[in-house]
């Protein structure tokens, strides 16, 4: 039998996450959790069973991919190792390594600057907003 | 005792002060901090992707040389603190990642996660001892009220890092009070401040940094100290009412030393 392209892609998520979603128990600890709740169209709790529903054309028009503020709330509050943020992070990383995937530019940058930007937001924002 | 100094990118340009009053404290201190030769940036982000293996090779290089030295490897900021431990904890752990990093590294001797990575604080905590630093304090600052802002890379995730409980820490309160202050403890001190978001979208950042503003602010703080320098320039650009002073710790640690104006190595 043949996987489906969002059969494939939610394995690729599972592997590059190295996280089981089939494990969680919905108790929403990483939902409640999350900074970045209010930001979130599809919430860290719901981005799991996206997975497991292999609905992942959902997730990659997501924009929560790009509100997750990599804080580990979930991470470290998840009580089955799910470790939602993984997850996300992974879809993020999908949409990322498809051509033309990047979500943020270098030539974007200059007028994004302002004389106190830390090197350290700008390599941060480079690795979670481009390949 | 000597370390070897991994300062990150940040400490070289936008945040020297945290880094130069570490340099004059460690002196006070009586340790010696050896900057890493031809250091690379640590990526500010940990690479979360279990097949991500370039991206983790700058921090082996320099925990491997601090391997060579037979050093341990100290850090100040929370993300180069945060990324080097991970990185090191899949040198160590994770076979996968650790074979494949060292098949590209070819190093006389295979890497396996051999070195110890400290931060600047766990050092002050675990090797100096705040009773032993509090003795070294000149300029006691009694009188303030300090709340410590840990934000998340400092701690999370926990099982890794292991610099404090994750969730109820205390080494910074710990600090503070070796310092002759007095810590505030408030509820968002273990909050994110918003992060990269910053760079897109100006809004997260500035509502995060109200709420913690004005938590710390409810509970009595005059002033913040962190570790981060995102953390940092988040909070100072908060337009929070609530919005009180914040340093980073090291410049409180050299003020209460006597050696703020002092030199460095």
């Amino acid at each position: 039998m043949s996987l489906t392209m969002a059969e494939k892609q939610a394995e690729q998520i599972r592997q590059i996450s190295g996280s089981d979603p089939y494990k969680c128990m919905k108790c929403g600890k990483c939902s409640a959790s999350c900074p970045s709740f209010n930001e979130m169209d599809i919430k860290p709790h719901q981005f799991v069973s996206y997975v497991v529903n292999d609905n992942i054309e959902a997730l990659a028009e997501s924009k929560s991919l790009w509100k997750c503020l990599g804080c580990f709330a979930c991470v470290e509050r998840c009580p089955r190792d799910v470790q939602p943020g993984r997850v996300v992070d992974a879809a993020r990383q999908l949409v990322e390594r498809q051509r033309g995937g990047d979500h943020l530019h270098a030539e974007d940058i200059p007028a994004l600057l302002d004389d106190d930007v830390p090197q350290q937001l700008l390599v941060s924002a480079f690795r979670r907003y481009r390949r | 005792m000597k370390y070897s100094y991994y300062p990150g990118c940040t400490l070289k340009n936008k945040a020297q002060d945290l880094d130069l009053y570490a340099r004059r404290a460690a002196v006070a201190l009586g340790f010696e901090l050896v900057e890493i030769p031809e250091w690379q940036c640590c990526g500010g982000v940990y690479p979360l992707g279990t097949d991500e293996i370039a991206s983790k090779l700058s921090s082996v290089r320099a925990l491997n040389y601090a391997k060579e030295q037979g050093q341990d490897l100290i850090t100040l900021c929370s993300a180069c603190h945060h990324v080097l431990k991970r990185v090191n904890d899949d040198m160590k752990n994770v076979a996968d990642i650790s074979d494949r990093a060292n098949n590209y590294m070819q190093l006389d001797a295979p890497y396996k996660g051999e070195t110890t990575v400290v931060h600047f604080l766990e050092v002050l905590r675990d090797r100096i001892g705040f009773d032993e630093l509090k003795k070294k304090v000149v300029n006691p600052l009694t009188g303030k009220k300090i709340g410590a802002y840990y934000g998340c890379l400092a701690l999370r995730p926990g099982k890794v890092l292991e610099f404090d409980d994750p969730e109820n820490p205390q080494i910074m309160e710990d600090f503070i009070r070796a310092l002759g202050a007095e810590p505030v403890i408030y509820p968002y001190r273990n909050e994110c401040c918003g992060a990269y978001t910053a760079l897109e979208d100006k809004n997260i950042p500035a509502k995060r940094t109200k709420m913690i503003f004005d938590s710390a602010d409810g509970f009595g703080a005059d002033m913040l100290i962190t570790a981060c320098p995102l953390c940092m320039y988040n909070l100072n650009k908060s337009e929070a009412d609530s919005k009180v002073p914040v340093y980073y710790f090291t410049e409180l640690l050299a003020e209460a030393l006597g050696v703020k104006e002092g030199v460095e190595q």
